[in-house]
């Protein structure tokens, strides 16, 4: 039997999913959809033990998509606002390369 | 010593949403858009949250002058860590053309009056990109300023601030009370979490005006015409090099 702690710990997790769904790129939708399927595919778990675990996999989701988010966020701030640092970066690079070839 | 600081944190257009000029030119489809708080400006507060858990900062207050919905993107700081806000309501025709010295007008009276140590604001804004409010509120209250921070260091009575510079790092040392604006580098904001955020709605929100404030906001500039970039031609595929060097030719590039 499922303890009545375990189920609200399950429907928080399930509600902090869904509020990180609203900003995922490809829709809100597109997130609760798969969110449900995932939450409904083991519906029929009673095993405290296997609660335990499917929860732990269900946080580590949040933090990627948490990561996913500002990694995205970031490299498009860095693509509009930092454009010419790689080419700048990627000539130095070439320059110190072709210095050393020439040394040698 | 600890300090206590001013964030200022500005509602933008979401960095994901697509851009569009409105028909008449006069600016840019706010309406029904995806609104969040400034990339910067979370930098910025993430700053002043890390310092407060280094306990060299004591309370962090957020400001946010615009209309009733930038008290949102105050939940948000205050969500992310914030302790108190203020929301300077700024409505109608005056928030259209809002411009930075305003802005750092309200930031610089909001410092005294909050007795703040340190005033840290995001770089600039996504939206108007105008990388000035640090800047200028560093003026009106002649404090020392350290702009584009990449790192933030306690030492001693001041701080030791790493900046970004054309080409390379710059580090400078600073006395309190100073201005920071953020960079992207500096640190990694963290997400507000749903439970946070119902939190945060405890916190309180101080409602002002800049007439309290005693500052003029009536607009400075007129905007004449918003328009959308260029668009970039089409290509042409060349066969060898004869017909690329011909073509250069024609184009009188070479």
């Amino acid at each position: 039997m499922t303890t009545p702690e375990l189920r609200s710990k399950v429907i928080q997790l399930y509600k902090t999913l869904l509020f990180l769904g609203r900003d995922y790129p490809k829709g809100y939708v597109y997130f609760r959809d798969r969110c449900h399927n995932a939450f409904a595919k083991n519906k029929d778990v009673k095993d405290p033990e296997q609660i335990r675990k499917l929860m732990s996999h269900g946080e580590f989701v949040v933090k990627e998509v948490e990561a996913l988010y500002y990694l995205k966020k970031y490299r498009t701030l860095k693509k509009r606002y930092y454009k010419d640092e790689d080419e700048e970066g990627a000539m130095r690079r070439l320059e110190s390369t072709i210095e050393s070839k020439s040394e040698k | 010593m600890a300090l206590r600081a001013l964030v200022g944190v500005k509602r933008v257009v979401d960095y994901a949403v697509r851009v569009r000029v409105k028909p008449d030119k006069t600016g840019v489809v706010t309406d029904g858009v995806k609104h969040s708080m400034n990339p910067f400006d979370e930098i910025a507060v993430e700053e002043a949250v890390r310092l407060k858990e280094k306990k060299i900062v004591s309370e962090i207050v957020a400001v946010s002058c615009g209309p009733t919905q930038s008290q949102e993107t105050l939940r948000t700081a205050l969500a992310m860590g914030v302790d108190k806000a203020v929301h300077v309501e700024v409505t109608g025709p005056e928030y259209n053309n809002l411009q930075p010295i305003h802005v750092a007008k309200i930031l610089a009276k909001l410092a005294t009056e909050q007795k703040a140590d340190l005033v840290i604001v995001g770089k600039q804004a996504i939206d108007d990109d105008c990388n000035q409010t640090a800047q200028m509120t560093a003026a009106f209250l002649d404090w020392p300023q350290a702009v584009f921070a990449s790192k933030i260091e306690k030492e001693g009575d001041g701080l030791t601030v790493t900046r970004e510079i054309d080409g390379g790092l710059e580090t400078i040392k600073v006395k309190l009370p100073a201005v920071i604006s953020a960079d992207l580098r500096l640190n990694e904001p963290r997400y507000a979490t749903l439970p946070n955020i119902m939190k945060a709605k405890k916190k309180p929100l101080e409602k002002k005006t800049p007439k309290d404030l005693g500052v003029d906001v009536s607009p400075r500039i007129e905007v004449v015409s918003v328009e959308d970039p260029p668009t970039r031609e089409a290509g042409a595929k060349v066969e060898d090099v004869d017909q690329l060097i011909e073509k250069l030719k024609k184009l009188g590039r070479i």
